[in-house]
């Protein structure tokens, strides 16, 4: 065996031109499958990152009002909204899945915010739980976060992102400096930023309006017990639940919602409430997403398999010639001894080192292709190991099916006639 | 009684036609004998050399090697045969061209899957009967006419084969090369080993001991040792 492959490759090498342009429909179509393979798993890869990020996850359950997220400060305020305490928070936390929970309440204003007569263009505000800044993953980046002394006498305390501090107040610390909030003055006591692990990556408007237009613009964050003062007791709350892990968002969010929901009041003719507590599957839209991709992906390597199909094909046809042209050499070996399978056995080596060779080329060629394909368009690659492993064993298996016909035909020649051929 | 043919025939099909090429051969070999086949150009001299070898098959007739009907071989029994039986040299020698002379005489020992260490000690010993030590490792296109029939007369004889067929082993060599294969023929049978070859020429054919003559596919015995009987009486 080791003998039939030493002198496959030296037959390959006899002839190197040929070979090389036999293997040619071999290299194209394995290294188009492994360029497609290695961009479609980057680009899932991305997707999933993207979505759901690599860091710690939540998952936000919002109110809604039908389609529409409710924001308050935006229209009606919806009547008999559960009030989510200390007892919801606990039957939230009782959820296996569920490894922290914030409340919260959150209200766009556009005007009426400013620093010493300067407006600015309106800011969301929120009004947070104790464990808000901990399970959104906000990092204080100076002055303090809000303590009970806060909660217990109604400080009116602020804490804005990073982003407005600087827009605000350039290189100046804003600590201790007092904002307007129509018409309140409010001491701004930490300036918090975002650690950005959990959150999706913006590419581009629509990933902006899909993640972050309702986050868009400046963030005050004040107690959830002075909030009201801005926007009344009656407006309701948004959950946040943190998952054990990735894996539990979807489950996370599915069970949260359905507590909450429990609590919704029902309308005066018994119908369902148009308010409604929904979570944001991201695992399941990053699936979604994915599984285009995919799809899309295995169109592409049916095409590329015409290629291998075509390739199987030049193989078949170049042994063949090589059948032919190696006729006397048939002859000669069966009258020294040689049986049927040791010449079939010799064929079917040569075709199958021939493709595994090209399917080899084909795996390097695919990876180079894949990474500038990444180079290009931007995507990411992720070469899959078992991908390469399968193309080669794939493209052998391609010599020894197409190499069969004419191995078959060697091993069956009349040793006198094909000694006697010219 | 080492190989018997009864009522061989063979016949070619050209186009509608039969065209008989063997007629009756009748032939018994013993082990041992040194035989010539003479005959006129296209009488089906080769064509009998290629049925005693099993690379051909007759058309009827029976051909008993070694007592037994080989007739309905198989694959297997006759590649057997030919690996370990017999030992074929040819005019135009058929040495493979990118094999070594080493690996050319090996080809036989692979096929009866002699072990690596074994085929090379077996091949250095016939490359040195044939005194092409020296060339062990030539490429046939860097070897002389002569040497490469020697060569293939080591190829030929590597397995120990009984029996040594050579259709016109010396029809492509000057009679200088001719001479020195025709010397190891003569070695050869010297050490029992039948030999059956085919020749043109009166001189080589003299050195062996029984002559066959082929004329238009009917077989003439024609024995030396017999005349040279009738003339001592
Ligand atoms: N494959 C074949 N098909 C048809 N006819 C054939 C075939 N092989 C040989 N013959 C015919 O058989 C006859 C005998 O051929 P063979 O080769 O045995 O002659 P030969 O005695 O060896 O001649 P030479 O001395 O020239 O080598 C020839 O007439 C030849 O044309
Ligand atoms: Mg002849």
């Amino acid at each position: 065996m080791l003998e039939n492959i030493r002198l496959s490759f030296q037959g390959i090498w006899a002839h190197k031109m040929r070979s090389f342009l036999t293997m040619l429909g071999i290299i194209i179509g394995i290294a188009a499958i492994i360029a497609i393979v290695s961009t479609i798993k980057g680009t899932n890869d991305q997707i999933k990152e993207n979505l759901i990020g690599s860091g710690d996850n939540i998952v936000e359950v919002k109110l809604f009002e039908g389609e529409w997220n409710y924001v308050s400060g935006d229209s009606m305020t919806p009547e008999n909204m559960p009030m989510i305490n200390k007892t919801i928070k606990e039957e939230l936390l009782s959820v296996d899945e569920i490894t922290a929970v914030s409340a919260y309440r959150m209200g766009s204003m556009y005007d009426g915010i400013g620093y010493q007569g300067n407006m600015i263009n309106g800011a969301t505000i929120i009004g947070v739980d104790e464990e808000y800044f901990s399970v959104m993953g906000y990092r204080l980046v100076s002055g303090r976060l809000f303590d009970s002394h806060d909660r217990t006498q109604f400080t009116k305390a602020v804490i804005i992102d990073s982003n407005t501090a600087s827009s605000m107040f350039g290189s100046d610390s804003p600590i201790g400096k007092n904002i307007e909030i129509r018409g309140d003055v409010y001491v701004i006591a930490g300036v918090v930023e975002e650690t950005n692990e959990y959150k999706p990556k913006v590419e581009n408007i629509n990933d902006w309006y899909t993640y972050y237009y309702d986050d868009a613009g400046s963030k005050l964050f004040v107690t959830d017990v002075v909030w009201p003062n801005l926007f009344g007791f009656d407006e309701p709350y948004n959950v946040v639940v943190k998952p054990v892990n990735t894996e539990a968002m979807t489950n996370a969010g599915k069970k949260a919602t359905e507590i909450l929901n429990a609590y919704m009041p029902v309308n005066e003719d018994g119908s369902e409430s148009i308010y409604k507590y929904k979570s944001e599957d991201l695992l399941e839209k990053a699936k979604e997403l994915q599984d285009l991709s995919e799809s899309t992906s295995k169109q592409l390597i049916w095409i590329a398999s015409i290629s291998l199909l075509v390739g199987g094909i030049g193989v078949m046809n170049i042994m063949l010639v090589s059948v032919t042209e190696r006729t006397r050499e048939i002859g000669l070996k069966k009258a020294l001894g040689a049986r049927k399978k040791v010449i079939l056995a010799q064929f079917l080596t040569e075709a199958a080192v021939l493709t595994s060779l090209g399917g080899i080329l084909g795996v390097g060629v695919g990876v180079g292709l894949a990474f500038l394909i990444s180079d290009i368009a931007a995507v990411p690659v992720a070469i899959s190991g078992s991908a390469i492993a399968i193309s080669v064993a794939f493209s052998m298996v391609i010599g020894v099916i197409f190499g069969l016909i004419p191995s078959v035909k060697a091993a069956n020649l009349n040793p006198i006639d094909a000694l006697r051929y010219e | 009684m080492l190989l018997e043919l009864k009522n061989i025939y063979k016949n070619y099909n050209q186009g509608n036609m039969e065209v008989p090429v063997l007629k009756d051969i009748n032939l018994t070999v013993e082990e041992g004998e040194y035989i010539a086949i003479m005959g006129p150009s296209g009488s089906g001299k080769s064509t009998l050399m290629n049925i005693i070898g099993c690379i051909d098959t007759p058309t009827s007739g029976e051909y008993l090697l070694d007592g037994s009907v080989i007739n309905n071989y198989k694959d297997k029994e006759l590649s057997e045969i030919r690996n370990k039986k017999i030992g074929f040299v040819f005019q135009n020698f058929n040495l493979l061209p990118r094999l070594s002379a080493m690996d050319n005489v090996a080809l036989p020992l692979q096929y009866a899957k002699v072990g690596k260490k074994q085929r090379r000690e077996m091949c250095k010993k016939v490359i040195a009967m044939v005194g092409l030590e020296d060339r062990m490792n030539f490429k046939p296109t860097q070897l002389s006419g002569g040497q490469k029939q020697r060569v293939a007369i080591a190829r030929a004889m590597v397995n120990n084969p009984r029996i040594l067929l050579a259709d016109e082993p010396t029809g492509a060599l000057d009679s200088k090369s001719g001479k020195q294969v025709m010397d190891l023929f003569d070695k050869l049978h010297e050490e029992g080993v039948t030999i059956i070859m085919i020749t043109h020429a009166d001189e080589i054919a003299s050195r062996a001991k029984r002559v066959i003559k082929i004329i238009d596919g009917e077989l003439l015995e024609e024995s030396k040792q017999t005349q040279e009987v009738t003339e001592n009486e």
